[in-house]
């Protein structure tokens, strides 16, 4: 069956999705991810969706569920590279994905989950508030 | 109506726009006109011409005949060209009633001693000259109608510019009051702008907007989040006191947006936020 590699880069986690995401693919995505978190210990997730054209209201509930389900296992979820066209029908559709970090690109992505283990290490009261 | 009243009509040529001239030159709302007079002879006697020259026994009863054609295309162009010179539409559709006058009058002189055959002649006669100052109104919205749409999609296409201030930093401000199209149109600027330029700060300033309903909250409350969405902040600036008034007595909730006064405040923000400082500089050390 067909998956979508997940990389361990570090501390980190890194998902690129490179083709259309259906939805038992995305499932097994979920799945997978969160095994990977509790194997690694990985204290952050990024997702690459800048291939990703086309989004629907269930894959805006993965992502918001991936991004909810590493936060309770000390990981955050950064979801990178979002196209224009995706972000309009993410709000559109009313998931504004509050609980998910992004950022334009991978580069800034790493480099805010860099900061935050930084700040989560010298202060680990200043948890996620988002 | 019958041939040889068409005929007979047209026989009278000559008469009818003598009549219709007299009749023009009498009314006192197109004596104001702009043309000079040769030209108005010019264009009523073309006018009879065509009349005259298409119309026969059946497309009197039938106005979108193609037979027709000449006649409506020459009245759309008079309309329009009329319109551009500044005649209201009532002295154009004056213009054209006119000459069902004279045509009738014509007429009643002709067969004064039918009053059947005149009858039934006159109301058609005044059918189809309807008809013809309806298509010279439908021509004149149709006219406007262009018009408006296409200056509502150029000040669409003015009112939203994406400025990049500086590296990373990108500003957009808003003129004129922010329906749902108009979102849109701004949303997409602003999401293509970020992602075209990389930047990771969006400030959009709502000076020029002259009112925030609940609605156009709803609609800077998307955009920030679409733009949140993409990863970058988005700033809302500009915020007039009788903005933040409404919007506090309208209970609507912006705490989870980054809101500044101006334009300045919020572009020192971003420069915090970029880590940025502006510095005044030792005037020796510039020319040192």
């Amino acid at each position: 069956m067909e998956r979508i590699p997940i990389l361990k880069m570090g501390k980190f986690l890194l998902v690129t999705i490179q083709v259309d995401l259906y939805d038992r693919l995305a499932l097994n995505l979920e799945e997978d991810l969160i095994q990977m978190v509790f194997k690694t210990g990985a204290k952050g997730v990024l997702i690459d969706i800048s291939a990703l054209s086309i989004v629907d209201s269930f894959m805006g509930k993965i992502i918001g569920n991936i991004a909810g389900m590493s936060s309770i296992m000390d990981a955050e979820t950064v979801v990178v590279g979002m196209q224009p066209a995706v972000a309009i029908t993410l709000i559109e559709l009313g998931l504004p994905l509050s609980g998910v970090h992004t950022a334009l690109n991978v580069e800034k992505g790493m480099a805010l989950l860099e900061s935050r283990m930084i700040t989560g290490q010298e202060d680990d009261t200043t948890a996620d508030d988002d | 109506m019958e041939r040889d009243i068409i005929d007979l009509l047209r026989s009278k040529k000559d008469q009818v726009l003598t009549l219709w001239l007299q009749a023009q030159d009498s009314d006192t709302e197109a004596s104001s006109n702009f043309n000079t007079h040769d030209e108005l002879q010019a264009q009523s006697s073309e006018f009879v011409d065509l009349l005259f020259g298409s119309i026969t026994e059946h497309n009197i009863q039938d106005f979108t005949s193609w037979e027709l054609e000449a006649l409506t295309d020459y009245v759309s162009s008079l309309t329009i060209s009329r319109a551009r010179q500044g005649f209201s539409p009532r002295e154009t559709a004056t213009y054209i009633f006119t000459l069902k006058d004279a045509l009738l009058k014509v007429l009643s002189e002709q067969i004064e001693s039918d009053p059947v055959k005149l009858y039934h002649a006159s109301i058609q006669i005044s059918k189809f000259i309807d008809n013809i100052g309806i298509l010279s109104f439908e021509t004149f919205i149709t006219g406007r109608e262009d018009i408006i749409s296409q200056q509502s999609d150029e000040m669409a296409e003015l009112s939203t510019p994406v400025i990049r201030v500086w590296n990373g930093i990108l500003a957009m401000p808003i003129i004129g009051t922010l329906d749902s199209a108009r979102t849109q149109v701004v949303m997409e600027n602003l999401l293509q702008g970020i992602v075209d330029t990389g930047s990771s700060i969006a400030i959009l300033d709502i000076s020029g907007v002259p009112a925030v309903d609940s609605l156009v909250a709803q609609h800077l409350i998307k955009t920030v989040n679409a733009t949140r969405l993409m990863g970058a902040e988005c700033i809302i600036s500009g915020i007039r006191p009788e903005i933040a008034q409404t919007v506090v007595h309208l209970g609507i909730d912006l705490s989870q947006m980054i809101t500044k006064a101006t334009l300045e405040s919020a572009l020192k923000y971003a420069f915090n936020t970029l880590q940025l400082e502006v510095r005044r500089v030792q005037k020796e050390k510039v020319n040192g």
